[in-house]
């Protein structure tokens, strides 16, 4: 039972990752999609927290006394990726005002059919 | 017309306080939360009110667009000098126990000196990438 | 109350609403974070996802254009493939270690060492600043440089201010 608790974290991060998936394949307006990337990159980010969690813990932050500190790996590695995101997602926008002025719409099926 | 009174009065009032709390945010990042980025994204974020409020051609006679393109190269030549530094005194590339007479005060130098690039990058790509969406919108 | 922020992300078509519950799904989970011990990723997936990103979404859709045009096709193919990789993952999660336990296998190898050594050598209180700047300072070297290409990628695209002039050519 106390294992099952233990997954729930993970089932919800899942869960999360799938619906970014969805919208990010199956939308047709192409803003939409990168909100969906936005929040597949996150729902992955909660993932990798949730393992560094120790039960008791505190933030990683040294305190004169002896305690017990969660891991800091796993947040030095979030903070590159969160970056990292914010960045691939500017130059997506960039190219979706490009694409916009190209061909006039936004919307996948609009785009096919005028590009054919 | 009211509405852009109280906007440019409270954007007004803010905007120091904003620069000074990113600043905080920045220098303390070593005893408390904090560090390069979140004080970059802060910085930015104070300078983009200031842009939204009083209006692109304001903001870009504050920081014309050249002085923040060269801010944004300016961050990474910062942080990359201290590892070359390190390596110009004798020991590995960024290896900042050389920097000083000694280790702890010389990791103390080399991390203050990689947030400061840190924030100047991530402050000055921050404001170009807003440069560019708002100059796109005005030329249309 | 993520999941159900995700859903309605899924389900609104106005997308100035779609931009807005997608910074409202940024601040929950910096909230969550923030629960997680993880006070340095929540300031900064605050700051960055509930500031930046909505900021620049609202600035592309300040010059796409709002509402989304009805769905032309049924959407079968890709709940089922998104169906069968969430039941993989899931089958995947179950040899997970459990949640919070001190003697996971990732607390064990480098952890220890990185805060003992923040203690001793580096000196500064917040390990999370040591190990980024110090520890695995050539790693945030290259984030530095993947946010300044972001800033040359974007200027290639949008950012000619001489374009102004050129604005009866463009269409």
């Amino acid at each position: 039972m106390t294992q099952f608790l233990g997954l729930y974290n993970y089932w919800i991060v899942v869960f999360l990752m799938m619906v970014g998936f969805y919208v990010l394949i199956s939308q047709g307006n192409l803003v939409k999609k990168m909100i969906g990337l936005t929040v597949f990159q996150t729902s992955v980010i909660i993932m990798y927290i949730t393992m560094g969690k120790i039960t008791g813990g505190t933030a990683p932050v040294l305190l004169d006394r002896e305690a017990v500190y969660s891991n800091p790996l796993p947040h030095v590695l979030m903070l590159t990726a969160i970056v990292v995101g914010v960045a691939t997602t500017a130059v997506g926008y960039a190219l979706i005002v490009r694409i916009k002025e190209a061909f006039g719409t936004v919307e996948e099926d609009e785009i096919e059919d005028s590009a054919l | 017309m009211r509405n852009e009174v109280v906007l440019r009065v409270g954007a007004k009032v803010l905007i120091p306080f904003i620069l000074l709390f990113g600043l905080y945010v920045q220098f303390h990042g070593e005893v408390s939360p904090g560090g390069g980025f979140q004080a970059g994204v802060i910085c930015a974020a104070a300078f983009i009110l200031y842009g939204l409020v009083f209006g692109l051609e304001t903001a870009q006679r504050v920081l014309p667009l050249g002085v923040v393109r060269t801010l944004a190269a300016l961050g990474v030549l910062i942080y990359s000098g201290t590892g070359v530094v390190s390596l110009l005194l004798g020991s590995n590339f960024m290896d900042y126990d050389a920097l000083a007479h000694d280790p702890s005060h010389g990791q103390h130098y080399g991390i203050m000196s990689v947030e400061m690039g840190v924030l100047v990058t991530v402050f000055g790509v921050m404001v170009v990438i807003f440069y560019a969406f708002a100059g796109r919108g005005a030329s249309e | 109350m993520l999941a159900v922020t995700a859903l309605g992300l899924l389900r609104v078509r106005n997308l100035f609403g779609v931009v807005m519950l997608g910074g409202i799904y940024s601040f929950l989970s910096a909230a969550l974070f923030m629960v997680m011990d993880a006070v340095d990723v929540a300031f900064t997936e605050a700051a960055v996802g509930a500031g930046i990103s909505t900021v620049l979404a609202l600035g592309t859709l300040a010059l796409v254009g709002s509402e989304q045009s009805p769905p032309r096709h049924k959407s079968t193919l890709p709940l089922i493939v998104v169906l069968i990789t969430g039941a993989a993952l899931i089958y995947g999660s179950m040899d997970m270690p459990p949640y919070g336990a001190a003697d996971n296998p990732i607390h064990l190898h480098v952890a220890p060492e990185y805060i003992e050594g923040t203690r001793e050598d580096v000196q500064i209180a917040n390990v999370v600043s040591a190990v980024l700047a110090s520890y695995r300072g050539y790693d945030t070297m290259g984030e530095t440089t993947v946010v300044f290409t972001a800033a040359v990628g974007v200027l290639i695209l949008i950012g000619d201010l001489r374009r102004r002039r050129r604005k009866g050519e463009e269409r």
